[in-house]
């Protein structure tokens, strides 16, 4: 079985900017894979390169077995792209836009497809409302919707929260489950780090144009992040030396640690005791994705 | 082709769904000038024996407003679409270059021919003439049609702003249509203008469209027929290669 997506050796140079500079990845269908990094380090470029936006200077990329150059109607087909930018055309509604689209991919009779995209993404009611009509998350609602309308076996995601409200991001998010559910392959780019944490099964982190991270979710968590004990003192107390090197941060009368093990939390908290500190308030922290993130953006 | 026919059908809806603006604007645009020029200059000029100038000014017109509007479609359609980004919704699917040039093309005619059949018609009640050589006629709008319909795909993709295209608009398409013979027969012109007007394409479009109402022209319809001909080869030849290669709409 060929993989979802197959990127090999890929680069791409604008001017100056090196915006990919070599990147393997490989991606299996079913998988709901996240693709994450700071701004400007190549994730839109490489999506944009896997639809056909954007041409590699070198480097090979294929959806589901499809070169995206040479066979690229099977590798499009193969695809739906919901874009970063909130773009839309303002002459349609949601509904023609949608029977467009359909056409475009070379399907005739999709109404009852196009029916229960709406119903999933909550615009039924919407439409035949002009996409000007539509609130920002709506908009972005309708994207997903246009990405759908072929049944691509992948879906690529870019950013497809931004801008939208919890209640519509749920939905979304459970609408995209289904869809793994039922074997199409996902891949997410999100600055909500909380969002590929819960969703993705797979992560790989790009920084400066190549992937410095790629595991498992949970393998991410176990090997970059730790649980965190965080504490809140009535007054400001001096740490012992020894005990000032395991807090990550200390502002005024808050302190915080990372620890691997529970039973480090009695030491802790015994240190502070003894360094003088009464002990007000305290949360104890799971490791999480940001932490992950923020470390290995720092290390590379 | 189901892609194309789509892609072709949503340009045609584009421009219907604001045919105010797309449509009666330019018919209403031409009859003015019609009533204009026709009322100060009948009793002054006669163009070609027996064919009275109103009469003479009136298919001149309807080819400037085919290739004017023809021009418009493409450019502002593709213009459009870069500028607010939905142009990723025709380049994501798996239309070739070659289908979307063609949709944009064949609805820029469709729009061009149909303010064009406008102007006739509205001109009818101001003039009387018998359609000499129709087959003239559709041959000139479709492939003047198509040679604005390119050079609006070239200029859509290539202007980056609204700006720039008007320039290419008010400083090209504009002067060239204006002066080649849409209003007067190039003969009336001194040797050397006469000279220049030959290397004007739109005035062989406008001289062989023309003929095929009066069956009189300054220069051989297939003199015009081959230079235009030419024209829209070498333009849908680069169109196509600028396409082919994603200048301005694959990074």
């Amino acid at each position: 079985m060929s993989p979802a997506i197959r990127i090999a050796g890929v680069t791409k140079r604008f001017r100056s900017l090196q915006a990919l500079a070599g990147v393997d990845l490989e991606i299996a269908q079913g998988e709901f894979f996240g693709l994450l990094g700071p701004n400007g380090a190549g994730k839109t470029t490489l999506i944009s390169s896997l639809a056909g936006l954007a041409r590699p200077d070198s480097g090979t990329l294929e959806v589901m077995g499809h070169d995206v150059v040479r066979d690229y109607r099977a590798a499009r087909m193969a695809l739906g792209v919901v874009p970063q930018e909130l773009v839309f055309d303002p002459f349609f509604t949601v509904r023609e836009m949608l029977v467009l689209q359909s056409g475009y991919f070379g399907l005739k009779k999709n109404d009852a497809w196009i029916d229960e995209i709406l119903h999933h993404l909550d615009l039924t009611s919407k439409a035949n409302a002009n996409m000007r009509m539509l609130s920002g998350g709506m908009k972005r609602r309708a994207l997903v919707a246009q990405a759908l309308v072929h049944r691509p076996p992948v879906i690529v995601l870019d950013e497809p929260t931004a801008g939208v409200d919890v209640e519509l991001r749920q939905g979304l998010w459970h609408f995209i489950r289904k869809l793994n559910r039922d074997g199409h392959t996902i891949v997410l780019t999100t600055h909500y780090l909380e969002e590929a944490e819960t969703l993705c099964g797979r992560i790989a982190m790009l920084k400066a144009g190549r992937v410095v991270a790629l595991d498992t979710t949970a393998n991410l968590l176990q090997r970059f992040a730790s649980h965190a004990l965080k504490v809140k003192l009535a007054a400001p107390v001096v740490l012992p030396a020894a005990l000032a090197a395991k807090a990550t941060r200390q502002e005024s009368t808050e302190l915080e640690f990372g620890f691997d093990r529970f039973d480090e939390v009695a030491e802790l908290l015994a240190g502070v005791k003894s360094a003088g500190g009464t002990i007000v308030d305290m949360v104890l922290g799971t490791p999480d994705m940001e932490q992950v993130f923020v470390g290995i953006m720092n290390q590379n | 082709m189901q892609g194309f026919n789509t892609l072709l059908y949503k340009e045609c809806l584009r421009f219907w769904k604001v045919g105010f603006q797309t449509v009666l604007s330019p018919v209403l645009t031409a009859v003015l000038y019609l009533l204009i020029f026709g009322h100060v200059l009948e009793d002054h000029v006669q163009p070609y024996p027996g064919v009275n100038y109103t009469a003479f000014l009136v298919p001149g017109l309807v080819m400037m407003t085919v290739l004017q509007n023809a021009f418009a479609n493409s450019s502002s359609s593709l213009i459009q679409s870069k500028i607010t980004g939905n142009i990723v919704f025709v380049l994501l699917p798996p239309i070739s270059y070659r289908e979307f040039y063609s949709a944009y093309v064949i609805a820029a005619v469709l729009r061009g021919a149909m303010c064009g059949l406008g102007v006739l018609l509205v001109s009818l009640p101001f003039v009387s003439f018998n359609i000499a050589e129709p087959v003239w006629i559709v041959a000139f709008t479709l492939l003047g049609g198509a040679f604005l319909a390119s050079l609006g795909v070239i200029a859509g993709i290539w202007a980056d702003k609204f700006d720039q295209l008007a320039a290419f608009q008010n400083f090209l398409i504009m002067p060239l249509t204006m002066l080649s013979g849409v209003f007067y027969s190039i003969h009336s012109l001194p040797v050397f203008w006469q000279g220049v007007s030959h290397f004007n394409p739109f005035f062989f479009m406008i001289d062989g469209f023309r003929y095929g109402f009066f069956g009189v022209s300054d220069v051989s319809p297939w003199t015009s027929i081959g230079v235009v001909t030419v024209c829209f080869v070498v333009l849908a030849v680069i169109t196509l290669q600028m396409l082919g290669r994603g200048y301005k709409l694959r990074a």
